[in-house]
């Protein structure tokens, strides 16, 4: 497992750096790959992935079930490692788990014994800490919270709250941190259709408001063309590698009913239906 | 509360005779009747919980009595116990020097002695339970050490921490520690090693350093396992005292039992019985009412 071959680094020094423009390499995966270990026996679940992504891009991560898009997730998240190869955030290295690429959870993982209200502040206190005074911190806190539609409920714990809500809730902690990257992990794949449909729509306004950067894993073709800027294609694993990555050439601010006869939309949606049931079908033995 | 009222009123003023016969007869009833009937559902649940112990505690005595009543008997019936140790029973905190004194002050000596150990034992059980249930090889080092000497009867340490410490209110205090560190140590770990991935990553994700993930999700994420372990500790520590202090001597409700047997008041040993019992199921609910709260939210999900 240490057989590690780490890719040269370039010892780009940040501040020499000119401003990262949208045009520039903002989040770099270099070569990745990724083998588990179990039981003496290697499994490759990622083979040599290579992606860029740009300042203030949407970008989707799709593919079948087991095709380690989630480990991918994990791997910029910095909750697993890498085996070979290196995640650059910024042109610097990251292997650990850090708020500046804040995760929204598939399941919210929000602490159930703490209210709506302290779970967002528990991730403002820590990371604002010394940057914002205490007042600071409940306005932000409070902001984070009126920015998914949230404050109502900010007494409530989180049993309280239904499935939504809990991911709203989720995606304001995530959003607190101020991340140069946002990572969400299939984050409406557990909600109902039409409650998955406000959540994106939430989502897009958010994006549009905030213009921050973010990674979305998701298995639901419509979400990743309705949602994003790039949709990036996995082929299954083992050995997962990208596909394909496909452009998404539509305005925004977009509308779901008018997408649903765009002939753009349609024809993105055709093509990613086509790689993944047409050229990469799934196996169910894999 | 007022809606009835306001509705009332209308109905009355503009169609009398319609209001007088079902309004007027609805509302008076309908307003009254849920403050006696809430006052009968409470008096209702208070009869269930309370009624049948009580019956069965009379049955109990009454069979007691007769069973044990004749005059050569060796056990004391109830009656008997009531006309030679009735002043144990009213009167807990008497004092008539230092041979003569109530109950209530040798259990109070007891529960000093439990409250030294048992707080030892719970603050240095959760602190070595979280490491041991943090860390992979802790646990594969100390846990069979544990689970063998957990199984150690609380008498057996006696003799050795009578030994070691010379003193036998130290031991008393010592016996109890070791009695009940084991329980609350080895639920502490199983807690904290069952804390969520999920959590863990929101930890590692907001860099919690270990002092926070400690208050922060350690704390609260196993709270109902480490109350588990407090309660059953808190009942061995109960367990002990009584035995440790027969042994070791000195003072507290275990020496009043054995000095009652030595002068062979059996009333005394019976009522002191009925103390121990009625506190040790008194501390049981207060560690299990105070987990109750604290643990309130961690559970559900």
């Amino acid at each position: 497992m240490e057989n590690v071959t780490k890719l040269p680094v370039q010892p780009i020094a940040p501040s020499a750096a000119p401003e990262v423009k949208s045009s520039e390499a903002y989040l770099r995966m270099d070569h990745i790959s990724k083998s588990f270990t179990r039981a003496g026996k290697t499994s490759q679940v990622l083979k040599d992935v290579n992606l860029t992504i740009n300042k203030g891009e949407f970008v989707a991560i799709i593919g079948h079930s087991g095709c380690g898009k989630s480990t991918l997730l994990n791997l910029i998240a910095g909750l697993t490692q890498v085996t070979t190869g290196a995640v650059l955030l910024e042109n610097r290295e990251v292997n650990a788990p850090g708020p500046e690429r804040a995760v929204v959870f598939q399941n919210h993982s929000l602490l159930p014994w703490l209210t709506v209200y302290d779970n967002v502040s528990l991730a403002v206190n820590k990371v604002f800490s010394a940057k914002k005074s205490r007042a600071e911190r409940h306005d932000w806190v409070m902001h984070n919270l009126d920015l998914v539609q949230m404050t109502h409920a900010k007494d409530k714990r989180p049993s309280e709250v239904s499935g939504g809500m809990k991911q709203r809730v989720g995606i304001a902690r995530a959003l607190s941190m101020e991340p140069k990257i946002l990572l969400l992990d299939e984050p409406f794949g557990a909600l109902d259709a039409l409650t998955r449909a406000h959540l994106q729509d939430s989502m897009m306004e958010i994006h549009q408001r905030l213009g921050n950067t973010m990674l979305m894993i998701t298995h639901d073709v419509d979400e990743a063309v309705l949602l994003s800027d790039r949709i990036v294609m996995m082929t299954n694993g083992p050995s997962a590698m990208i596909g394909e990555v496909l452009d998404v050439p539509l305005g925004r601010p977009r509308k779901r009913i008018e997408m649903a006869s765009n002939p753009i939309y349609l024809k993105c949606r055709e093509s990613v239906l086509k790689f993944l049931y047409e050229r990469h079908g799934f196996v169910e033995a894999a | 509360m007022s809606m009835p009222a306001a509705s009332f009123e209308p109905q009355s003023t503009s169609a009398p005779e319609n209001a007088a016969q079902p309004a007027a007869a609805l509302p008076l009833p309908v307003a009254d009747a849920p403050a006696p009937s809430k006052l009968a559902e409470r008096v209702r649940s208070v009869a269930a919980t309370v009624l049948p112990p009580t019956i069965t505690l009379v049955a109990i005595l009454m069979l007691w009595q007769l069973a044990y009543g004749g005059p050569t008997s060796g056990v004391p019936s109830p009656l008997r116990v009531w006309s030679e140790a009735s002043e144990f029973i009213l009167k807990p905190f008497f004092w008539n020097g230092d041979q003569d004194f109530g109950l209530g002050w040798a259990a109070l000596t007891s529960l000093k002695r439990v409250a030294v150990g048992y707080s030892m034992a719970a603050v240095l059980g959760i602190l070595v339970g979280s490491i041991v249930g943090q860390s992979v090889w802790a646990s594969r080092g100390l846990d069979p050490i544990f689970q063998v000497l957990r199984t150690v009867p609380p008498l057996a340490w006696l003799p050795l921490s009578l030994a070691a410490l010379r003193d036998s209110d130290t031991s008393a205090i010592f016996v109890i520690f070791i009695t009940s560190i084991w329980p609350i140590l080895i639920n502490t770990a199983v807690g904290v090693r069952n804390i969520p991935q999920d959590y863990r990553n929101v930890a590692q994700v907001l860099r919690l350093n270990s002092f926070e993930f400690f208050w922060k999700i350690t704390m609260p994420a196993a709270a109902p396992y480490i109350f588990t372990g407090l309660r059953i500790g808190i009942g061995l520590s109960w367990l002990s005292i009584v035995a440790a202090e027969i042994v070791a001597g000195g003072s507290g409700i275990g020496i009043f039992m054995w000095n009652a047997y030595n002068s062979s008041h059996l009333s005394e040993i019976v009522v002191a019985i009925a103390y121990i019992g009625l506190i040790g199921f008194a501390l049981d609910r207060m560690i299990g009412f105070v987990g109750d709260i604290v643990s309130r939210g961690a559970a559900a999900n």
